[in-house]
């Protein structure tokens, strides 16, 4: 058997030519004829109903063709049809309803984006306006569940209380806004009034042609979305927002193509972000360490329209091995927009109470924190009681704290001092459910030896077409030089959107099969029309740098593949399959383990931290390519540090307003605030998930780290921060 | 609340409608002394023919060829490349000066595009990412970035190779710690900074003409 000679080498991305020199296009880079530019106008309240839209003013501006609303458009078939739903998803100009400050409400098209801006401005609305409420602690008494989110109990409910050495602790997190350095935006062009072709910011081709669907009641075929690069999302961008809706209706309405590009402040208010959370943490342990109970509640932000809810206490339920344990979570509708899955989703959101109440349980102890999460080590999942595919977290608190020197770390908080700065070290773990999806892909293998790969997925930065050039190079044994993978049209075969770490999992599994599948017809046309192949078999053939290699009575015969095509009179040879998870997950709990160690300063006088090193440790199964995946594990631990450090939508609850909306006030770390970072990988292939033995990375970059910080400012201080973001105040 | 609103709207009414005022006005007056009056008369009717006299004539050299425009005096040097030259390797990220997205060269110094405005470039010379590189073969730093993946979508990755070139030439990138001091004002989001200092350091030791 011939070795992998691709996959795990850190190649350089397949578009980084294109991203160096301006060349990528992302949606609004687009041009063409008759473009017209749009641009929103957003409500000012944060609860109630429009009275009235004056557009005399903007419709007189130069320029301008339409002022789009509710009160000059039908609402889209979509919208019409009664869905028996109580809550659902915000129907732009289907009704005249206020659910959220910054909410769209019109639209404007004009002829140059100036114009639009311009008569955007000149909309006069006014309001009949509503009680509001943005605060979600004050609010609390309306928490609630929904079907999804069920209490969970294992052995005895608050065991924890029990338990000789206790803790209880709150934790909070704040709105966090998913901010990619891309606007989000969308240009809708209609060909007749049932072919639509939209460029637009999304994760999902697929995702959106299917919304679309529904929403135009338009078929399949005649919805085109293209989405070739993507200029982050971190979630934002896995849904269709009311943005696109607005400006597919009022392409339409204009009958010319029509581009919006949002603006950072509406970044804030109608994409989604990570939902504010409150979490109280009960845990017990007797007095060596082994856990006895654990009981993890939670509430969080959800919209006043729309249920929304993620995985932040599951992560309780089975990181340790403890016989009891409790969790209950609930959601609290507020006057904001939906929240949507932000990178590490809610898991990031409940690693950090746990992970921070495991280092506080730790000091009660007088235990190494480290020491306590390996003594409650969970060998086989206590949640499903299977065992892990693959589970390496062992290895990696050991690989990461030589790294890092954590037997430098003081036992006791306030111990270590350089200059004016307290020392402190942090650790923490991240796990996050390792996925295989079903995906489709399709292969054309040309005469010149050249091959294409295709899958309706999308990169939003992790490097998904070079990683699947690496797959496919290593599956047919052709160069990476000869082959291309495309992405983001959902013109391609069928693959879910880039979200929940599983590009690699889901659609190299695809890209993996499909090239099976080239490899047999390739076969086929051999044994068939070269006579010296009659022979061939796959078990007596390989494939090799281009070439079918068969071993014969006569020794080794081989035949480039492009010969194989002309030979067989095949110009084009095209294969698609479709691939899918097995019963493998019946067996197994697969899961991407993660652990983080931060080394932090914190001065003594102004509470300022600095992050001074980080080690973070991947147990990600096989590493596709080590370049690539290293840059995924930075850009995971920069998020945990504006989780941990800087970032926190601060909502004005007198006008339900967010009062930091761009760049300038909610702080995303730049340069200066990132510490050199050392990555780790176990590499180590998981025996069950898919053929590539690659677990899901994405999101276990982040989940944890916040709590790492939080570790750590602790052993440095001595001061324990519940809530973030931890910024100077809560210090000093 | 709302009646606030509303008040405020109104003083924004009058405003703008001063503004149109003062334009048609000075259109008039430009119109009168330049403008023969069959197309006097039809600029009344026809704002396609009324929107040139809200443009201003400005010529600058843009990657390296000279360019005659004509544009809004309220058009940002970002959205003239982009929206009216097609270059668009200069990205907008939060048009506000915050993000440095839309870095771009002016006489050879780093400028957030987004915030200065096209008519202000009589006479400059501006270079976008896509007037770096030198025909196929690419800048020193264009290379760098790829070698050490200094991106991951790729949005801010113009703009902070912009920013880099002249980080070297400014003399601000004599160290880690003082490039990414000298960087911080251009955000990634992917967080790619780490590989960002590893590309910028190698070019500055490298000590290639930037």
């Amino acid at each position: 058997m011939r070795q992998d000679k691709n996959v795990g080498k850190p190649l350089d991305r397949v578009d980084g030519r294109l991203k160096v020199t301006g060349g990528a296009k992302y949606f609004a880079d687009n041009h063409m004829e008759d473009l017209q530019h749009a641009c929103l106008v957003c409500s000012t309240i944060a609860s109630g109903r429009i009275k009235s839209i004056d557009t005399k003013a903007a419709l007189h501006a130069p320029g301008v063709l339409d002022v789009v609303s509710h009160l000059n458009t039908a609402p889209a078939p979509g919208y019409k049809q009664p869905d028996g739903k109580a809550r659902r998803q915000l129907r732009i100009f289907a009704d005249d309803r206020i659910y959220a400050n910054g909410q769209p409400v019109a639209i404007v098209v004009a002829n140059t984006m100036e114009r639009a801006v311009y008569a955007a401005s000149l909309v006069k609305i006014q309001y009949e306006q509503e009680v509001h409420h943005t605060d979600m602690r004050a609010n609390d008494k309306a928490a609630y569940q929904t079907d999804r989110m069920k209490d969970y109990v294992r052995g005895t409910t608050d065991a924890w209380k029990t338990a000789p050495v206790q803790l209880e602790a709150s934790y909070s997190t704040p709105i966090e806004v998913h901010n990619p350095m891309e606007l989000a935006g969308i240009i809708a062009k209609w060909d007749g009034p049932d072919n639509l072709t939209i460029w637009s910011k999304t994760q999902g081709v697929k995702n959106s042609q299917v919304a679309l669907r529904e929403i135009f009641q338009i078929p399949d075929q005649n919805i085109v979305v293209h989405s070739p690069f993507v200029g982050g999302g971190f979630g934002m961008a896995l849904r269709i927002w009311p943005h696109e809706i607005a400006t597919i209706i009022a392409a339409k309405k204009v009958g010319k193509p029509v581009k919006l590009v949002i603006s950072r402040d509406q970044m804030f208010t109608m994409v989604g972000h990570r939902p504010a959370a409150d979490q109280k943490i009960g845990i017990g342990a007797t007095q060596d360490g082994q856990l006895v109970g654990i009981t993890h509640e939670a509430i969080a932000s959800t919209s006043t329209y729309e249920d929304f809810t993620e995985a932040i206490t599951s992560m309780s339920r089975f990181m340790y091995a403890c016989p009891n344990v409790n969790t209950r979570y609930k959601i609290v509708p507020i006057n904001v927009c939906t929240p949507i899955w932000m990178r590490g989703p809610g898991e990031a959101t409940g690693a950090f109470a746990l992970e921070s109440a495991i280092d506080e349980l730790s000091y009660k102890l007088g235990m190494d924190p480290l020491a306590l999460r390996v003594k409650n080590y969970a060998a086989t999942d206590p949640e499903k009681n299977l065992p892990f595919s693959s589970n390496y977290l062992r290895e990696a608190y050991e690989m990461g704290a030589a790294k890092i020197g954590w037997n430098n770390r003081p036992a006791n908080p306030r111990a270590l001092k350089e200059g004016d700065w307290f020392v402190g070290y942090g650790v923490s773990t991240g796990v996050f459910g390792a996925h295989r999806g079903k995906a489709s892909a399709g292969a054309i293998f040309k005469s010149d030896g050249s091959l294409v790969v295709q899958s309706a997925t999308t990169d939003i930065g992790p490097g998904t077409a070079t990683a699947m050039v690496q797959i496919a190079a290593d599956a047919t044994g052709i160069s990476p030089n000869h082959i291309q993978f495309q992405l983001g049209e959902s013109t391609f075969p069928d693959a879910p959107e880039q979200g929940g770490s599983a590009t690699v999992s889901t659609v190299g599994s695809a890209v993996h099969d499909v090239c099976q599948e080239l490899k047999t017809k390739l076969l086929e046309l051999a044994t068939t029309h070269i006579p010296d192949f009659k022979n061939s078999t796959p078990e007596n053939s390989t494939f090799e740098n281009g070439y079918l290699v068969t071993a014969g009575d006569a020794g080794k015969m081989e035949i480039s593949l492009s010969d194989i095509l002309q030979k067989s009179n095949t110009p084009v040879l095209q294969v698609t399959t479709t691939s899918k998870a097995g019963d493998e997950r019946k067996k197994y709990s697969m899961y991407s383990f993660s652990v983080h160690f931060a080394k932090v300063h914190v001065h003594a006088s102004t509470g300022i931290v600095r992050i001074k090193h980080v080690v973070s440790v991947a147990d990600s199964g096989t590493i596709v390519n080590s370049k690539t995946a290293a840059s995924q594990m930075i850009g995971g631990v920069v998020g945990g540090i504006g989780m941990a450090l800087t970032e926190e939508a601060v909502l004005d609850h007198r006008y339900g307003r967010y009062a930091n909306n761009n760049f300038g006030d909610y702080h995303v770390p730049v340069h200066a605030d990132t510490p050199p970072t050392d990555i780790l990988f176990i590499n180590k292939k998981d025996p069950v998930i898919n053929p590539m033995g690659s677990k899901g990375m994405g999101e276990i970059a982040l989940i944890g780290f916040a709590a790492a910080v939080s570790n750590a400012v602790y052993n440095a201080t001595g001061k324990r921060v519940r809530d973030l973001p931890i910024t100077p105040d809560k210090l000093i | 609340m709302s009646q606030d609103h509303s008040e405020k709207q109104s003083e924004q009414k009058e405003f703008h409608e001063t503004r149109r005022g003062f334009l048609k006005q000075s259109t008039a007056m430009m119109a009168l002394a330049l403008t023969p009056p069959i197309v006097l008369k039809a600029a009344e009717k026809d704002e396609a023919i009324a929107a040139l006299f809200e443009k201003v004539p400005v010529s600058m050299e843009i990657n390296g060829k000279k360019q005659q425009l004509s544009v809004e005096p309220r058009t940002t040097l970002l959205d003239l490349l982009r929206e009216q030259l097609a270059l668009t390797g200069t990205k907008k990220g939060c048009d506000h000066g915050q993000c440095g997205a839309c870095t771009v060269h002016i006489n050879g110094m780093r400028v957030n595009s987004c915030l200065t405005l096209a008519v202000m470039q009589e006479g400059k010379k501006i270079t976008t990412i896509e007037g770096l590189a030198n025909g196929e073969e690419l800048h020193p730093m264009q290379q760098a970035f790829i070698k050490h993946d200094g991106f991951q979508c790729g949005y801010c990755t113009p703009g902070q190779i912009m920013s880099a070139v002249a980080c070297i030439r400014e003399g601000h990138a004599n160290s880690p710690e003082e490039i990414r001091e000298f960087m911080s004002g251009n955000i990634c989001r992917c967080g790619a900074y780490d590989n960002i200092v590893s590309a910028v350091l190698e070019v500055k030791q490298g000590g290639q003409k930037v």
